[in-house]
């Protein structure tokens, strides 16, 4: 048994510091994401939820190059990003769209500027990759209070436009028939959105902050089409692949070909598309069930109903 | 500037810039945004997991770019557009981590791959490019005529028997075509700039699909021709000078739509009565009558 054990969990897990600091953080990251991505889902705004991320990659190479801490560098481009795409936004979901793209392409070049600056300053090209894919082991304890405080900022913007967020993502205009003042409750969400991709983004790079915003949620609204379950649904799915990659990632140590490990992000996505590729066939399977048993229902209603006109039913005679 | 290597540079960009500036305008006019942005990305993630075994990039890149483009379509059918996008986006991204993991290739490379590497093309990279950049357009202009219905008014495609399922098939395996020619030399970050920058702000000047085809496409050759230059002469990525000129570009093509419309409005508020039927472009293309 003991054998098995220390076969999952290869010796060693629960005493590293960086795997403790990997497993509060980046699982604090995916919970914050899942929530708010259930939002960003409903409301179609994936692409942005992914800009957002890579604009603050930008910022992030920004900080990088003139020294500053890279997370303040994330926040600030997010949230510059997220201004920008409502600035050029319609209402309409393909001028958002387009809006989004431009606001995208033009972070994107910036960020190439930056990166390109960075690398002929000190003539190292490690930063590009850090700083695209990320990597959960590179944590500061020190910093934890602050991301704390932001993500709490993220959950709090969202817990206070549950409802207006909702029926805006339903209708515009029933919502601002309501009287929901719909630009700003966007607006809000989009600043909430920018905070909590900015932090998984620095914490757990580009790559699997739009994983784990994305990932949980869309899974969770293919098993329930309740919000309320929903969020709970993509916080546990959010919290189960970040810590189930972490803890593979720490087993691939010894892993071939390379033997120095296979990254989290592959883990973690990975175990994000079959969750979601299974609540995709769960679903799938309930609806054809449900389907079948209205078409029984229907044909052995329609069955009495046929019955109905003849004077005499006789079992059997049909 | 126009010697040597530098001329298979203007070449390709030339030729890269039309094709994006054609396949954009659908881009833009199907809201695919998205799909565009992560179809090279996942491309991307080909060209590192090719260099590993040993194939060649463009392999590599075609592969997973179509394999990609036909999942987001497959996956697409059922779940949420975008953030089936998104889902098939981080996996591709998370396989190139990976291979990238495995594989002893530095950074340079990669920021090449992301970022291009236009002033360093070399000759059969120009044959195999044109050659993919010409079934890129012949596809685009085969399909010209459903693909256009089918973006615009979805219903009455429908009504009239083109598949929206197909087209939108046949719509990301050409944006998947133009990946594959492009990347390797432009980087995936810079076409997709160019896929949207262009033609956004084509829209702002014309509503007529051929006028704004055309336009897109000067617009993506002027683009891409500045940035060229302004790359060599300050040595700084193209990269760079596309994603911002693009931006550029649409925010001047806004300005200009809003200059217009205040120039309109001043036009009619000025007491004068109107001789004629004065026409004002609404959003959606039609002429109305002031009341």
């Amino acid at each position: 048994m003991s054998s098995v054990l220390s076969g999952i969990f290869e010796p060693g897990l629960f005493t590293s510091e960086p795997v403790r600091v990997a497993v509060v953080v980046g699982g604090a990251v995916a919970l914050v994401s899942a929530v708010v991505g259930v939002f960003t889902v409903i409301r179609g705004q994936s692409f942005a939820g992914h800009s957002l991320g890579d604009l603050g990659t930008t910022g992030g190479s920004g900080a990088f190059l003139v020294g500053a801490n890279p997370l303040w560098g994330f926040v600030t481009f997010a949230i510059i990003g997220a201004g920008a795409m409502e600035l050029f936004g319609s209402r309409r979901p393909r001028g958002r769209d387009m809006a989004t793209g431009i606001v995208l392409g033009a972070g994107l070049g910036i960020a190439a500027l930056f990166l390109y600056l960075g690398t002929t300053q000190d003539n190292t090209t490690g930063a590009t990759i850090t700083i695209l894919f990320g990597s959960m082991f590179v944590i500061r304890a020190s910093m934890i209070p602050v991301f704390a405080l932001l993500s709490v900022l993220a959950l709090a913007i969202v817990a206070l436009l549950y409802r207006p967020l909702l029926l805006s993502a339903v209708s515009q205009d029933v919502a601002a028939a309501r009287g929901v003042p719909v630009r700003t409750v966007g607006l809000l969400y989009l600043l909430a959105m920018a905070l909590a991709v900015s932090l998984s983004c620095v914490t757990i790079g580009a790559i699997l902050s739009t994983a784990v915003l994305i990932g949980p949620a869309a899974a969770a609204l293919r098993l329930t089409k309740r919000p309320g379950l929903a969020i709970a649904w993509a916080a546990v799915i959010g919290l189960g692949v970040t810590w189930l990659g972490i803890l593979l990632a720490y087993d691939s140590y010894y892993w071939p070909p390379a033997g120095r490990g296979w990254p989290v992000s592959f883990f973690v996505v990975a175990l994000i598309l079959v969750v979601y590729l299974l609540a995709d066939f769960a679903s799938r399977y309930r609806a054809r069930r449900a389907g079948a048993r209205a078409l029984a229902a229907r044909r052995g209603r329609a069955g009495v109903a046929g019955l109905q006109p003849s004077e005499t039913p006789v079992p059997g005679a049909g | 500037m126009f010697s040597g290597i530098m001329v298979n540079a203007w070449i390709v960009a030339t030729m890269v810039a039309v094709v994006a500036g054609v396949v954009g305008f659908f881009t833009v006019l199907r809201g695919s945004a998205f799909v565009a942005h992560a179809v090279p990305q996942a491309g991307f993630a080909g060209a590192a997991g090719a260099s590993l075994i040993g194939a060649s990039t463009l392999t590599g890149l075609g592969t997973f770019a179509v394999m990609s483009a036909l999942s987001i379509g497959l996956l697409g059918k059922r779940g949420r557009h975008d953030a089936v996008t998104a889902l098939a986006l981080v996996f591709m991204l998370g396989l190139g981590a990976l291979f990238l993991s495995w594989s002893d290739q530095y950074a340079s490379e990669i920021y090449a791959l992301l970022f291009g590497e236009v002033l360093g093309v070399a000759n059969n990279q120009v044959l195999a490019t044109a050659v993919l950049g010409v079934v890129c357009i012949l596809a685009v202009v085969t399909l010209y005529r459903p693909l256009l219905l089918s973006s615009v008014m979805p219903e009455v495609a429908e009504a009239r028997g083109v598949s929206t399922q197909q087209m939108e098939l046949c719509f990301l395996v050409v944006v998947a075509l133009v990946t594959t020619m492009s990347v390797p030399v432009v980087g995936a970050l810079l076409m997709f700039s160019l896929m949207i920058g262009a033609p956004g702000t084509a829209r702002s000047f014309t509503d007529k699909p051929l006028a704004a085809l055309s336009l897109s496409v000067g617009f993506a050759v002027t683009i891409v021709w500045i940035a060229i230059a302004a790359s060599y002469e300050t040595d700084w990525p193209v990269g760079f000078f596309v994603g911002v000129l693009g931006a550029v570009f649409f925010v001047a093509g806004r300005g200009w739509v809003a200059w217009q419309r205040s120039g309109a409005l001043r036009r009619n508020n000025g007491g004068r009565p109107a001789t004629g039927p004065v026409h004002l472009a609404t959003a959606s293309g039609t002429s109305v009558e002031p009341t």
